[in-house]
């Protein structure tokens, strides 16, 4: 991987999504480069949808990221901003923008059903996440999105939440669950109907009102959804979007890497790089030593200590072998340990964008 | 602390951290320490991945936990019939907090029905955690009445109660998985009322600093491994000490194990747990 093609992966494209599993550094991975996509003149926004404040963290601006965009202090041709998914405002904005009325919309907002839904119970930020993503693509302050996933083997669900929620709208139990509101019925007789009667002794019929009072409020919106959501389906297979993973050098995480590879090759999508994160030193000799005049015992204690990182270092590449080996079209990168960016809180910023010129200049 | 006294504090421990601090080892390791204490014990696997051999495991899916929970219901086939229609898949993209709620409620079942002397539970990743441990809550909040509520209020009931349910969890000495660790701990306190275990601080670099002789160039390799080293144990030794002050929780520290197998893991957590 020659600078020229990270670069151009971060000049040529619209999106690039960051997967991989937890811990291996994504977020500061993710961070780095869009910090040097606006060194490269691109105006970049980065958005994490992880639950923990990390990305502010890593970005030297922790606990001031909204759901809005926020500009980074950053001297550079380009601009950095940075966004934190806020779950529900995001879903209350979605509903606000396609309810025919006003009225509507605060009707669907106060239903207990919806406001379940659409907290920060898992699945649903999946698809808010996509639906961010597609918010800030068509936003014309910036030229790249970044997309910092959730540290889950879920994380990539996202991919498939927005074809999840039209085939739920599709689906014949959501036709029959707002069938009453068509036949001018109360909201109680769909309790008649079989398969209906059987959701209600599962989940009580107080849930179950609760939720076919929220689908007829949501009647008249999910035409518009629907073709939200296959709008934001094609962003996600576009040729513009491109898709980073990211591992560290141990077996563990290869091993979660090979499953966000296979789960991205199911839905025909080509992993455009592999950054292999905090890879440990190989340490050698860069000039003549002389260990002559050191104690016998210290210098077991060196040597020791020597094998151990050698050792460390054969497993790493060995077990990233395993990985380019098998899957020797993905485009590797190289990014040291760096114990500057853990220790130094103050100069993350700076570190970050030294950690992103380095990544893109690694062979 | 005697081991034996450590595992039959509660009969359920769910163990949870940020992805990369080794969670599933430490949920199998803890599986195993406790069956050396000649208790029974069994792992409940949550996220998908495959279960470890050599200890009693059980990988437990939402569609799977649902199955069961009908089925003991005497609904069966209503369970077969909602698979096959895609009902269920409805339910779960309609719903989403339910697919925690099956998962923690089939906890609650095996802890019912006494399916082990101890039952660990290798939860989500941290964030994930918080939301799923949450989830009762929120249902219980939304939901008025019927099966789903009553369901939800019982497992708060066990998750509230430390003789029954502990949440272990797991960090690295590092500064960003230390920093989550404290808040997480503070949030699920706070917000769900667990009772913490103490904390496991894994794969934590125990050994003594390398004197560098004066002597040695700083360009050989033996120097600069030491140095990395010994930068190592100091920055260790730091994020142990800020977890310390800022969590007022037992630790067990685990050493970073050149073949961390999980009966490695396993003897160093008992021995930790023996220095509580």
């Amino acid at each position: 991987m020659s600078s020229i093609q990270v670069n151009q992966l971060l000049t040529d494209n619209r999106v690039i999504v960051f997967a991989g599993s937890g811990g291996v550094g994504k977020t500061t991975t993710a961070a780095a480069l869009a910090a040097h996509g606006a060194q490269l003149g691109k105006r970049v926004v980065v958005i994490t949808i992880d639950p923990a404040k990390r990305l502010a963290d890593a970005l030297g601006v922790g606990g001031t990221l909204s759901n809005e965009p926020s500009r980074i202090d950053l001297s550079a041709p380009g601009e950095l901003w940075a966004t934190m998914l806020d779950t529900r405002t995001t879903f209350d904005a979605l509903i606000h923008r396609y309810s025919p009325t006003p009225e509507q919309a605060t009707r669907i907002i106060a239903n207990s059903f919806y406001q379940n839904i659409s907290g920060a119970l898992s699945g649903t930020q999946e698809y808010m996440a996509a639906e961010k993503l597609y918010d800030l693509y068509n936003d014309s302050r910036f030229d790249l999105v970044i997309v910092d996933t959730p540290p889950t083997r879920q994380a990539l669900d996202f991919l498939s939440a927005p074809a999840r929620l039209t085939r739920f709208i599709g689906h014949p139990l959501y036709r029959i669950l707002i069938a009453p509101a068509n036949a001018g019925m109360k909201v109680i007789s769909t309790i008649t109907q079989p398969v209906v009667r059987l959701i209600s002794k599962v989940i009580g019929t107080q849930a179950l009102e609760d939720t076919v009072e929220f689908f007829q409020a949501f009647q008249g919106l999910d035409s518009g959804f629907g073709e939200r959501a296959a709008a934001v389906e094609k962003v996600l297979h576009d040729t513009l979007t491109q898709y980073v993973l990211v591992s560290t050098p141990q077996p563990d995480a290869i091993g979660e890497t090979q499953f966000f590879a296979d789960t991205l090759r199911k839905q025909k999508i080509e992993p455009a790089l592999l950054i292999l994160n905090r890879v440990q030193p190989r340490f050698a000799d860069n000039a003549l030593v002389d260990t002559q005049s050191i104690a016998a015992q210290d210098l077991t204690l060196l040597e020791k200590n020597l094998a151990h990182f050698h050792r460390l270092a054969d497993a790493q590449d060995e077990a990233a072998q395993i990985f380019i080996g098998s899957e020797a079209q993905i485009p590797v990168v190289r990014a040291p340990f760096s114990a500057a960016l853990l220790d130094n809180p103050e100069k993350t910023l700076e570190t970050l964008c030294s950690l992103g010129a380095l990544m893109a200049r690694a062979d | 602390m005697d081991p034996n006294q450590f595992f039959t504090a509660s009969r359920v421990f769910i163990v949870a951290g940020k992805g990369g601090v080794g969670k599933s080892k430490i949920a199998a390791a803890l599986t195993l320490a406790a069956q050396r204490c000649g208790l029974t014990s069994l792992l409940v696997e949550t996220d998908g991945k495959p279960v470890p051999s050599g200890i009693s495991s059980l990988s437990l899916t939402p569609p799977e936990a649902l199955r069961e929970y009908l089925d003991t219901k005497g609904l069966g086939r209503i369970s077969r019939l909602m698979i096959t229609t895609g009902v269920l898949d409805v339910i779960t993209s309609a719903a989403p907090g339910i697919d925690d709620l099956l998962v923690l409620g089939k906890v609650k079942h095996l802890e019912r029905s006494d399916a082990a002397d101890v039952i660990v539970v290798d939860g989500p990743a941290a964030g994930h955690a918080i939301t799923m441990l949450r989830t009762p809550q929120a249902i219980s909040d939304a939901v008025k009445s019927g099966a789903v509520r009553l369901q939800a209020d019982e497992i708060l009931e066990m998750l509230r109660d430390g003789s029954r349910c502990q949440v272990v969890l797991v960090t690295i000495p590092e500064p960003t998985p230390v920093q989550e660790c404290i808040e997480t701990a503070y949030a699920l306190e706070e917000e769900v009322g667990v009772k913490l275990a103490p904390i496991v601080v894994n794969q934590v670099d125990t050994s003594e600093p390398l004197d560098i002789p004066l002597s040695l160039s700083e360009h050989s390799a033996l120097a600069q491994a030491a140095e990395f080293r010994n930068a190592q144990i100091l920055r260790h030794h730091m994020n142990i000490k800020k977890l310390d002050e800022q969590l007022p929780l037992a630790q067990l520290i685990v050493p970073d194990l050149e073949s961390c197998t999980i009966e490695n893991i396993a003897d160093q957590l008992l021995a930790a747990i023996e220095k509580l």
